[in-house]
Formats: C-alpha cells, sequence, structure tokens
C-alpha cells in the first residue's frame, strides 16, 4: 500500500505498524507536527510527562516490564537533552527503548538555531544505533529499523532524530518496509562445539558456580536456568540485573553477589573452579578488583555481545549466543554428559556453601532507640505486598535493601538502575511499568534523595491513572553517602544531609499531586500501613517510611578492594575457612 | 605495543566518521592513522586505522567496532601480506647552492618534485612509512619549511577481495 501523507503522519503510522501502544512524552516547537496526528491515533496512548527524563526513566520501566520496545519523545534542544540520562541508563543495562526527537528544520541544522542541539552527537556514545532524519521518505524505514535495533541481539536504546521539515513535508508512505542494515547481523546461536566444552568442564569442576546476570532475563530463560541448575546441581548467583531469574527461595540459590552481595554468593565466585557466567558481564561492582577476583576458576562465558566476551575476564570458554538458546543447548549437552556416566559431584562444595550460607544470612540491626529500620520496611513490604508485584528502585541504600530483602519469585519482578546508577529512576520508572502492566501492582521503593529528583511524575501518575505505590525509604540524608562518609572520611558528613525529613512534608506533597499520602514512623505500625496503601487503587499512594539514619548496607566490599576482603559489619570478616 | 592497521568497511553515511573516531577514543585507543575513501561501490566507505594495541584491547576494540550499525567488515591487513602506502608532501628548501643536491635526493628515493620557487621545492613522495621517515631524514639539513603526510592505505596481497562479500550483503538487504 502506498499513500500519500505528512511525514508527521507517516511517524505516527510507522509506529503504530510496529505495534505501539504508548508513547511518553512532551510536546514542543520542533516535535510539535508529529503531535497532532497522534491526536487522532486510536490504537496510541500518549502520557504526558513532567518532565522528559521522567519520559525515558517510564519508557524504560515500561519495556522491562513488559518485555516490548518503550517509546519517548521529546522536542529539540533541551527536551531531547533531557532524555540523555535515560538513554545512558538504558544503554547500561541493554533496555530497549526508542527515543523520538525533534530537530529543528534542516536548514536551520549547524546555524545554533533556537533549540538546537546535536542530540544525535550527544547520544553516539550511549545509544546502540541513533539516526537524524531530514527527508520524510526515510521515516518509516527508520524506524522499523530502529525498533528491529532495539529489541534484537543485545537490547539497547535507539534515538531517531527528526527535522522539522521532515515531519512536515509529504512523502508517499508504504508499509511493510524493508531494512537497510548491512552491517546489522547479531549472533543468537551458540556454537555446539563451545557448549560441548562447557557441559565437560561443568561435569569436571569440583566447586562450579552458575554466574547469571540481567541477560538470563531479557532472553526469557529462567525456566532453562531453573533447568540447568536442578539437572546439574551446581550453585547459582543473581546480579542485580537478574533478581527473580531463580526463586530466592530455591535452595540451590546462593543470592547476589558484588559489593553488596550476600557471603555465600561472594564466597562461592571466590573458592569456585568453573564460573558458568550467563548473560553478566563482570561488572566491576561484582568483582571488586578484578585481579582477585574468583583466582581459581576457569570461566566459560556465554553472552550475545561478544564484545563483552574477555573484556575484563578472559573466557576459557566463550560462547555467543542468546541465554535462552544457549541454556537450552546446555541442558542437552549435560543430559549427554550424564549419559555417558558422567555426572558432577559437588557434594564437598555444598557442605562448604551451605556453612556460608548458615553462618552468614542477610541481616540486620534493630536501632536501639527504638526507631524504625529501614530494611524492616522493606523486608515487610516483601512479605505483606507478595511476589507477585513489581518493585523498582532508585540507587543507594534503598536500593540495596530491595535488592536484599524483598524476596524475588519470579523473573522479571525487580526494576533498577544497575549500571549507571541513576538517582531519580524510580517514580518514573514504576509510572512506566505500572502502565505496561496495569493489572499488576507496581511498588517503588525508593529514598528520600532519589524521590525529590523525580516525584513530579506522581502529577502524570494521578492525571492518567496510574497507581502506583511510592515507599519512600525516609532517612534524612543520601543514605549512600553518608555510609561512605561514617566508613571511609571519618564521619565528616559533608553535604549528605538533606533534611528531608522536615522539609519537604512527603504526605503533604503527595496530597498536593493528587496522591494519597500516608506517613508511618515506627515498627508496631508498618504492617497496617502497607495494607492500607494496598487498598487504594484509584490513585497513586505515597508512604513516608521515617527511619534510623544510621542504618548501613551490609555485607560491603569497599571500592578499590578484592572481594575477600567482605566484611560482614563495620570490621568485622567473615570466617571463610568455616565449616570446612 | 605494536602497531596493527585495520580496514574497515562501512555503509557510507554521514556521521560514520565520527562514529568510529569517537568509539576509539572514548574506549581509550589512540589512533596512529586514518585515512578513508569510498570504494569500487559508491555505498561502501572503506577506512584504513593504524593503532599501536597490544593484542588483547585490539580484539576488544575490534568488537567494539564491529558493533557499529554502519560497520560492515572489519580486516586487520597484516604488512607482509598487503600493500601499505602513505603519500607525503614535503616543502624543502633549496636555493641555487643546494637545488641539485635536493634534486638527486628526490630522484634516488624515486620521489617527484611538485612545484618549483626560486628557493624551495615540494617533493610528493608515496611509499611505506619506513621509506617516508627516511626520506623525510635526508630532507632534514637542507630545511623543511612545511611538511603534510595522509594516513596510510593499504590493500591485501593477491587475488581476493574484502568487499566482494560485503557487497553481496549491501544487496541483499537494498
Amino acid at each position: 500500500m502506498t499513500e500519500r501523507m505528512t511525514g508527521s503522519q507517516a511517524l505516527i503510522r510507522a509506529l503504530e505498524e510496529v505495534g505501539v501502544d504508548t508513547v511518553f512524552g512532551i510536546p514542543g516547537g520542533a516535535i510539535l507536527p508529529a503531535y497532532d496526528p497522534l491526536f487522532d491515533s486510536q490504537k496510541i496512548r500518549h502520557i504526558l510527562v513532567r518532565h522528559e527524563q521522567g519520559a525515558g526513566h517510564a519508557a524504560q520501566g515500561y519495556a522491562q516490564a513488559t518485555g516490548r520496545v518503550g517509546v519517548c519523545m521529546a522536542t529539540s534542544g533541551p527536551g531531547a537533552t533531557n532524555l540523555v540520562t535515560p538513554i545512558a541508563d538504558a544503554y547500561m543495562d541493554s533496555v530497549p527503548i526508542v527515543a523520538i526527537t525533534g530537530q529543528v528544520a534542516s536548514g536551520a541544522i549547524g546555524t545554533d538555531a533556537f533549540q538546537e542541539a546535536d542530540i544525535s552527537g550527544i547520544t553516539m556514545p550511549i545509544t546502540k544505533h541513533n539516526f537524524l532524519v531530514t527527508d520524510p521518505s526515510e521515516i518509516g524505514r527508520t524506524i522499523a529499523e530502529a525498533f528491529h535495533i532495539a529489541s534484537t541481539g543485545r537490547p539497547g536504546p535507539v534515538l531517531v532524530d527528526i527535522s522539522k521539515d521532515a515531519l512536515q513535508n509529504e512523502t508517499d508512505f508504504t508499509w511493510p518496509q524493508p531494512m537497510q542494515l548491512p552491517g546489522y547481523r547479531p549472533v543468537t546461536r551458540p556454537h555446539a562445539k563451545q557448549v560441548r566444552e562447557a557441559a565437560r568442564l561443568l561435569v569436571e569442576a569440583k566447586r562450579p558456580v552458575l554466574y547469571v546476570g540481567g541477560g538470563v532475563l531479557k532472553a526469557g530463560a529462567a525456566d532453562e536456568l531453573r533447568a540447568l541448575a536442578e539437572l546439574t546441581g551446581a550453585p547459582v548467583v543473581t546480579t542485580l540485573m537478574a533478581k527473580g531469574a531463580l526463586p530466592d527461595s530455591h535452595p540451590l540459590h546462593m543470592g547476589m553477589p558484588g559489593m553488596h552481595g550476600s557471603v555465600g554468593a561472594v564466597g562461592a565466585l571466590q573458592r569456585s573452579d568453573l564460573l558458568v557466567t550467563l548473560g553478566a558481564r563482570f561488572d566491576d561492582r561484582v568483582t571488586g578488583r578484578v585481579d582477585s577476583f574468583a583466582p581459581g576458576a576457569k570461566v566459560v562465558h556465554a553472552d550475545i555481545d561478544p564484545a563483552e566476551i574477555s573484556k575484563n575476564r578472559h573466557a576459557d570458554v566463550p560462547i555467543v549466543g542468546d541465554a535462552r538458546d544457549v541454556l537450552t543447548d546446555l541442558v542437552n549437552a549435560v543430559r549427554a554428559e550424564h549419559a555417558a556416566g558422567r555426572k558432577g559431584d559437588y557434594e564437598d562444595w555444598w557442605r562448604q556453601l551451605n556453612a556460608w550460607r548458615e553462618t552468614y544470612p542477610l541481616g540486620y540491626d534493630q536501632p536501639e532507640d527504638g526507631s524504625l529500620a529501614p530494611q524492616y520496611v522493606i523486608e515487610r513490604i516483601g512479605k505483606v505486598v507478595g511476589p507477585d508485584a513489581l518493585y523498582v528502585a532508585g540507587v543507594g541504600q534503598h536500593q540495596m535493601w530491595t535488592a536484599q530483602f524483598i524476596g524475588y519469585e519470579n523473573p522479571g519482578s525487580f526494576i533498577n538502575s544497575g549500571g549507571l546508577g541513576t538517582m531519580g529512576y524510580a517514580v518514573p520508572a514504576a509510572m512506566g511499568a505500572k502502565q505496561g502492566r496495569p493489572d499488576t501492582p507496581v511498588w517503588a521503593i525508593d529514598g528520600d534523595g532519589c524521590f525529590q529528583m523525580t516525584n513530579q511524575e506522581l502529577a502524570t501518575c494521578a492525571i492518567e491513572g496510574i497507581p502506583v505505590k511510592v515507599a519512600v525509604i525516609n532517612n534524612g540524608n543520601l543514605g549512600m553517602i553518608r555510609q561512605w562518609q561514617t566508613l571511609f572520611y571519618d564521619g565528616r558528613y559533608s553535604n549528605s544531609d538533606l533534611q528531608s525529613r522536615r522539609i519537604p512534608d512527603f504526605v503533604k506533597l503527595a496530597e498536593a499531586y493528587g496522591c494519597v499520602g500516608l506517613r508511618c514512623d515506627n515498627a508496631a505500625d508498618v504492617d497496617a500501613t502497607i495494607a492500607k496503601a494496598m487498598e487504594i487503587n484509584d490513585v497513586p499512594v505515597v508512604i513516608d517510611f521515617v527511619v534510623h539514619q544510621d542504618a548501613m548496607v551490609w555485607p560491603m566490599v569497599a571500592a578499590g578492594t578484592g572481594n575477600d576482603e567482605i566484611k560482614i559489619a563495620r570490621d568485622m570478616a567473615p570466617d571463610w575457612e568455616n565449616g570446612d | 605495543m605494536s602497531r596493527h592497521t585495520l580496514s574497515v568497511l562501512v555503509e557510507n553515511k554521514p556521521g560514520i566518521l565520527a562514529r568510529v573516531a569517537s568509539l576509539f577514543s572514548r574506549r581509550g585507543f589512540n589512533i596512529d592513522s586514518l585515512a578513508v575513501g569510498t570504494t569500487e561501490h559508491p555505498d561502501i566507505s572503506r577506512m584504513t586505522i593504524v593503532v599501536n594495541v597490544e593484542e588483547l584491547p585490539l580484539e576488544q576494540v575490534t568488537k567494539q567496532l564491529n558493533k557499529l550499525v554502519n560497520v560492515i567488515k572489519i580486516v586487520e591487513l597484516d604488512p607482509s601480506a598487503s600493500v601499505q602506502r602513505e603519500l607525503v608532501l614535503i616543502k624543502v628548501r633549496a636555493d641555487s647552492e643546494t637545488r641539485s643536491q635536493v634534486l638527486e635526493t628526490v630522484q634516488l628515493f624515486r620521489a617527484k618534485v611538485v612545484d618549483v620557487a626560486t628557493d624551495a621545492v615540494t617533493v610528493e613522495a608515496t611509499g611505506s612509512r619506513d621509506k617516508l621517515e627516511a626520506l623525510i631524514r635526508v630532507l632534514e639539513p637542507f630545511g623543511i619549511k612545511e611538511l603534510v603526510q595522509s594516513g596510510m592505505v593499504a590493500i591485501g596481497r593477491g587475488a581476493r577481495s574484502i568487499t566482494d562479500r560485503s557487497l553481496r550483503a549491501i544487496e541483499r538487504s537494498a
């Protein structure tokens, strides 16, 4: 079919054709032509956010919750630059989003025109790919390519910058559009020989660990992971980006590795003789000092991105492929090993692992002054709300406690900003997640610092009917900064005291935004407050949990040290030989 | 550190040079030399990039380059199995006293004089880096007033072409 229409109409039609049902954005001069046909679209709902950063994180939350490509839209110049943080965040965490920005008219590009910014140049290092379109006839094909690139291979953000004249001028629109991407050929099928080698190492290993990253969730491979774990009996650690890939309650699950990982998970990696790394990337927050990371381990590294393999740690067996395909093939290869009478014996290993797990469970102290422990609040939310909700965190102490204490049973039930560590992620990402999965309860667990960066999107949630819950873990401080200042700067609390238990009043702020505001400052009321929030489903709910300011995240591997230096509390190291 | 010559086939699209150059700089690699031009296929440009890196980081930068959507193919050219050439233009002082010596040197290197003034000549030379460095060393005592060098271009020896298969990929997608 070919139809005569404007570039703007072609854009909206193309978005409809690729299956977009939600766009988060704000209009402005250069993108304005696109908003006119968008007004008429029966298939696309536009959510008018209050800040473009909110649109970007909402698109991420939507993508994380649904597995589909999230879409955000902004105008040229400041509209586009406000998307930079979410785009960088999506790049680090491999989240498929497409950002559509208006650009000044093609004749004005390069003249420092009003609201001109070279957003394709600016986002070059933080997008999987980007496009500048100045010809309306290229809009349809570019949208098709953008969605294909964002969602295939290693997912990631794609930006499409469209000049105002390309939106206004007429073109012949045809669909479907053939893509022209001769240089884009992601490899998804793993190499059979490498998979067999991995299976052989796995049955020969004495102390293997399945080191599982976000790629397993992106590939939708939780069932396959579980099959491999249960078939081999090997312990599993799930990184911050992989929470829920194996239920936290599963007996083979050793917890989260890394800077604030469990002793069992960190110890498992450090003492391992074989890491079977699946969709993870040896991030410095997992490895600590990389030269002392898992010193005795051979490495099988499976990832869809060949550039991740041997980037930070040499891979003895590199496997390029989609995690689901890799796991399926690996299960079959291990079965073949078993059939040939070769089976791993990890009994001694489990004796050690269980000793660590029993001796050093995750835990926390109640504050002596009777004030509220933040970990308790988060633990109770997990228990009362249950594992079928989506949990969205910001960045900092509350994020780590949310990773540690909720108890994830379902893949994809924890959404957070891992690689970039973007404070302010939670509220807009929760909005996007709730919009994508309206029937699922969505709880943002936020810090008081994070919350004050992006809480204007509560207005969007209230007006657009997106009833998220926001639990503000309010310790009045930039908590993780305070923790580091306590530990590494002699308690000199330079500029980390936000005084947000005084200003602003979060309950009043919630009410001003058309939400219900609740407050809780003692343990006895925590469950009832959560229950009350759960009963309210017509408007968003904000709970101000006033908690103790000196709670710390433990265990901790201090930045720049090795994982063996993990502390379970201040100046307390685990006894590694315990249980041997 | 060792020098490596990469031939990178890219789509002939605006911004691709910036994409490649910024990738090198943000991943911490220095480019020794870079030359870009179109190939026998108008939709494909070819970059010849010389980098000074160890084997392992080279693998990493090649993989990162491959991730650029507009990059079609990367081939490392072994100096012994390829022809590698640079071009240099040198404006060298040559008065009546030294002119004949300068011209003799130019002939010795099979370079040529492309412009003459009363007290200077401009010399054009192509060759391997070693040869050009030798020429520059020999001309130096006469007084080099100005010097400009191209990036290296390189092509594999023998009948095989690295663009053939890439062309088919382009044609398939078109």
